[in-house]
């Protein structure tokens, strides 16, 4: 009797609402999730579109199509709509649609914040975009807005911005808050912390960076508020003031902040590796201890991006030192995915060539991120090219390649349906031959001298900012293909199975395709 | 030893490449860091090449065992993956190994930091600072001063003529300095921070205001040297150069007692007697080189952040306002004060402004001579 009243019960209550409010009011995990995605998916084509014009500008020497104005204001929204909107929401997406399937929770542990956290997103950055249509324009100082230029020299919109960080970080924290409380209170009995599959463990480190950083931010734009309307002086040298305080500052959220963009990217490529080499991931244990030095570490380089200013000998040295400390744990983890790889039995399907182009191309970011971390060499290289192409290739074959990397890989998953495996691969190909012929070259203009934020170059710069203007166009483009792919695998596809993939592993495997609206309502029982 | 050898065919290659290459379009080839003429600087470079060998020969080693085992280790060659899933003495072996080869990348780079952080005066010391787009530069023994503006005409800039060959990279007035003097830069802002680039000295220092940073060089090669602003520092970031020209010190010696002559004359000017026409004269140019980026040439600014001057209340009827904010900058904004600039060359440019553009029609058309300046100079009782 109790059972039939259960069942009837749960047939009630375990679909989705219907129509639009299902997911402004939603409180399910997966929605959340799919919500965090296409948010960032959008994000991404219109900081992508920024992009565009930057290197449509760039094509040849000389102004062409945008003024120098304007052409800093689409360095500052790119900027910023990548981090914050592009790459930041996909991970809290991912970890919305994982977490608690991978650690056999039913949901996430604070439901309606979650939604909260998601629904603010919007409206910062339809603050921060409107600031375009503005008197005096959008914010125009990069995206570390940089005191005085971002206090006293601002346009108007600054304080727009000011406001939108706030929303993006309230965000932020709340979501990492809605992570740690999962991760703490909610694994299956069974799953110890050591047993947790490394993208649990990377979101939950992550959560802890964010968690650490984002008031710190928080207080550096609210110190510029200050400055800009209540007469402080906190970064106004005429005032008593230290402008190089901002940068400590902003660099004390900063460089975590790298650190939050691509812990979770080892995750899923940890995983990623694991099933399509079918061997069990190499080294488990020392890679979540080299995701935590790695975040325990990027408390203490802060100052690397400052050796310019100004700082006294000791602390260069300290900086330099620390700096390339990171290279130790950081190696241990590509040797991980490499020996994890070796006698593996693998194939190479999309998410695979993502996953290892993301280990050959971030570790190529490694080391112009070595060579930057060389004080005096720094010198030369700070504020250049060189230093975009660095960063590029950690963000995009990084960062951007690991979530479509994760897209791949888990969509079966959540959709129930396979994705055209030959559209996939040529996605990659696309994707692959576009980063490298885009940022590469920069390596060069870079090193030629060419600095960075340059709305125009000196002519020695002309064959290779061209090249990479071309690559740039490429990889927008596919990118297109990459929107084609996904709603055509929502849309229908050969059906996926439980399993998906041969050699996955993990809790999510074991439910079915797709994923049940509720998953885990019970525990499942762990070995 | 072996990295030695492969820095010097790597340059070797593209040494060779150079010759090969047309002059016209070398830029092919300009895939490297500059070596520069100073001690320091090729220090720099050498120690670049050293990490940017270790980081190849790291790569090639961790790649080339990754893609033998994207080729050996597939399905088909290899249905059944083995166990194996740890091994804690090669994961104690490949921490060791990367840290001793960063101590061995570290001791180098600290012995060049060490010497580039030598912060003794100079025999040549030269203050220079960053404004919103230009470069100041004062030598501070000799009492010489002057701006070096952008000279590249807008008509390259916006693709109505050929672009010369140093496009971007040419001021109006070039830096002396002497060879085999030790000279000293101190150098900071008056405004947003910029940062001072030299790549043939291996300076780079930003000009952060309220603080004097230091950095010095000893150039030996006779020649003119070109560097940019590499701190974001507002929309004409990428059109204020820097250029440098090290001379033989007689020629140097020269040089200041020039300058020295220039500046007298510029001061006896004061006390002259000027018409309008003259002052208007001389403030259209003090107005193209310091007031046009942001005021823009036909005086209507540019809406919403830099605020017109035709038509202002301040520039028709308030004289004494108008002097003050030359004088003083607006708080919290981007106007900053021009004091800095001579007497004559601020009555001249406020007398251009009161005049011009319909100006002097609309308003009381008042004029400011160089003894207004003066006046308002004197301490205040």
């Amino acid at each position: 009797m109790s059972a039939v009243i259960e069942n009837h019960h749960d047939d009630h209550h375990h679909g989705p609402a219907k129509g639009l409010t299902r997911w402004l009011y939603t409180t399910n995990h997966k929605d959340i999730g799919t919500l965090y995605l296409w948010f960032s998916f959008a994000m991404f084509l219109i900081g992508g579109a920024m992009a565009m014009v930057i290197r449509a500008e760039l094509f040849q020497p000389g102004m062409q199509i945008v003024e120098p104005e304007f052409y800093n204001q689409m360095i500052t929204l790119h900027g910023l709509i990548m981090i914050f909107g592009g790459v930041m929401p996909a991970f809290v997406g991912l970890a919305n649609w994982l977490v608690p399937m991978m650690i056999g929770a039913p949901d996430m542990a604070l439901p309606r914040m979650n939604n909260l956290s998601f629904w603010i997103l919007p409206f910062a950055f339809f603050i921060l975009l409107s600031s375009l249509f503005m008197e005096g324009g959008a914010p125009n100082f990069g995206w570390t807005f940089y005191a005085p230029l971002s206090t006293t020299y601002a346009p108007p919109s600054v304080t727009f911005f000011i406001f939108s960080v706030h929303i993006m970080g309230a965000s932020s924290i709340m979501g990492a808050i809605n992570v740690v409380v999962t991760i703490m209170n909610m694994r299956a009995p069974g799953v110890g912390l050591m047993k947790m599959p490394l993208f649990v463990w990377s979101w939950l480190i992550t959560a802890y960076l964010l968690i650490a950083v984002m008031p710190v931010l928080a207080g550096a734009v609210t110190m510029m508020l200050m400055d800009i309307h209540f007469g402080t002086s906190f970064f106004n040298a005429a005032g008593g003031g230290d402008p190089v305080l901002f940068q400590h500052i902003f660099w004390f959220f900063g460089h975590p902040e790298v650190y939050i963009m691509i812990l979770p990217a080892f995750g899923i490529v940890s995983h990623i590796i694991e099933t399509f080499s079918r061997k069990q991931l190499f080294g488990y244990s020392s890679m979540v201890w080299a995701m935590l030095s790695i975040a325990i570490l990027s408390f203490v380089v802060w100052a690397h991006h400052m050796f310019t200013v100004g700082l006294p000998l000791a602390a260069e040295l300290f900086f330099m030192w620390a700096t390339m400390l990171i290279a130790v744990p950081t190696g241990v983890k590509v040797f991980n995915w490499i020996a994890t790889m070796f006698r593996g039995s693998i194939t190479f399907e999309t998410p695979m060539l993502f996953a290892c182009a993301f280990v050959v191309l971030f570790t190529m970011g490694g080391f112009s991120g070595l060579m930057l971390a060389i004080t005096p060499a720094d010198f030369q290289y700070h504020d250049t090219y060189f230093v975009v192409a660095h960063f590029h290739y950690v963000l995009v074959p990084g960062a951007i390649f690991s979530i479509m990397a994760a897209v791949y890989y888990w969509i079966p998953k959540w959709c129930g349906n396979m994705y055209d495996e030959r559209l996939g691969k040529l996605h990659f190909w696309l994707s692959f031959i576009g980063v490298n012929v885009t940022f590469f070259p920069q390596h060069f203009i870079g090193l030629a001298g060419m600095p960075r934020r340059y709305p125009d170059y000196a002519l020695q710069f002309a064959d290779w900012n061209m090249v990479s203007t071309v690559g740039a166009f490429l990889f927008g483009v596919s990118q297109i293909l990459f929107l084609f792919i996904v709603v055509k695998t929502v849309m229908g596809g050969k059906k996926a199975t439980d399993q998906v993939w041969e050699g996955a592993r993990g809790l999510e495997w074991t439910v079915a395709s797709p994923a049940p609206y509720h998953t885990f309502t019970t525990p499942p029982k762990i070995d | 030893m072996l990295l030695k050898y492969l820095a010097k065919i790597q340059y070797m290659i593209i040494a060779g490449a150079l010759l090969v290459a047309s002059p016209i379009r070398a830029d092919w080839f300009a895939l490297n860091m500059t070596r520069g003429i100073t001690d320091i600087s090729n220090e720099v470079f050498e120690l670049h090449m050293l990490i940017f060998w270790i980081c190849v020969a790291i790569g090639v080693v961790v790649f080339a065992v990754m893609f033998y085992s994207m080729y050996a280790h597939t399905k088909k060659k290899n249905p059944v993956a083995a166990t194996f899933h740890e091994n804690t003495k090669v994961e104690i072996a490949w921490t060791i190994v990367p840290f001793l080869i960063l101590i061995a990348m570290a001791i180098p780079a600290s012995k060049t930091l060490v010497k580039i952080y030598d912060d003794e005066a100079g025999d040549v010391n030269i203050q220079v600072t960053g404004y919103q787009w230009k470069w100041q530069y004062n030598y501070l023994e000799d009492d010489i001063s002057f701006f070096a503006n952008l000279s590249t005409d807008l008509d390259e800039i916006y693709n109505l003529v050929p672009k010369g060959e140093n496009y971007l990279q040419e001021v109006d007035e070039m830096v002396l300095i002497p060879v085999g003097k030790k000279v000293r830069f101190l150098i900071t802002a008056n405004d947003v921070i910029h940062s001072w680039w030299m790549p043939d000295f291996a300076i780079k220092q930003d000009a952060i205001p309220g603080f004097v940073n230091t950095a010095w060089t000893k150039v030996d090669v006779p020649g003119i040297y070109r560097g940019k602003c590499t701190e974001l520092c507002g929309k004409n970031h990428g059109f204020m150069p820097i250029v440098v020209k090290a001379v033989e010190q007689d020629e140097y010696d020269q040089w200041v007692s020039e300058k020295k002559d220039v500046a007298m004359k510029l001061a006896e000017l004061t006390t002259k007697e000027w018409s309008t026409q003259e002052l208007v004269e001389r403030g259209e140019d003090v107005y193209a080189l310091n007031c046009v980026a942001c005021h823009q040439t036909n005086g209507q600014g540019i809406q919403g952040i830099f605020p017109g001057l035709v038509g202002s209340e301040i520039a028709l009827n308030d004289k004494e306002r108008h002097i003050e904010i030359l004088m003083e900058g607006v708080q919290g904004a981007a106007m900053n004060s021009f004091s800095y600039l001579s007497e004559v060359e601020l009555a001249a440019v406020i007398t251009y402004t009161r005049q011009a553009w319909g100006n002097a029609e609309n308003g009381d058309g008042e004029i400011v001579i160089p003894k207004d300046i003066v006046d308002y100079k004197q301490p205040k009782i």
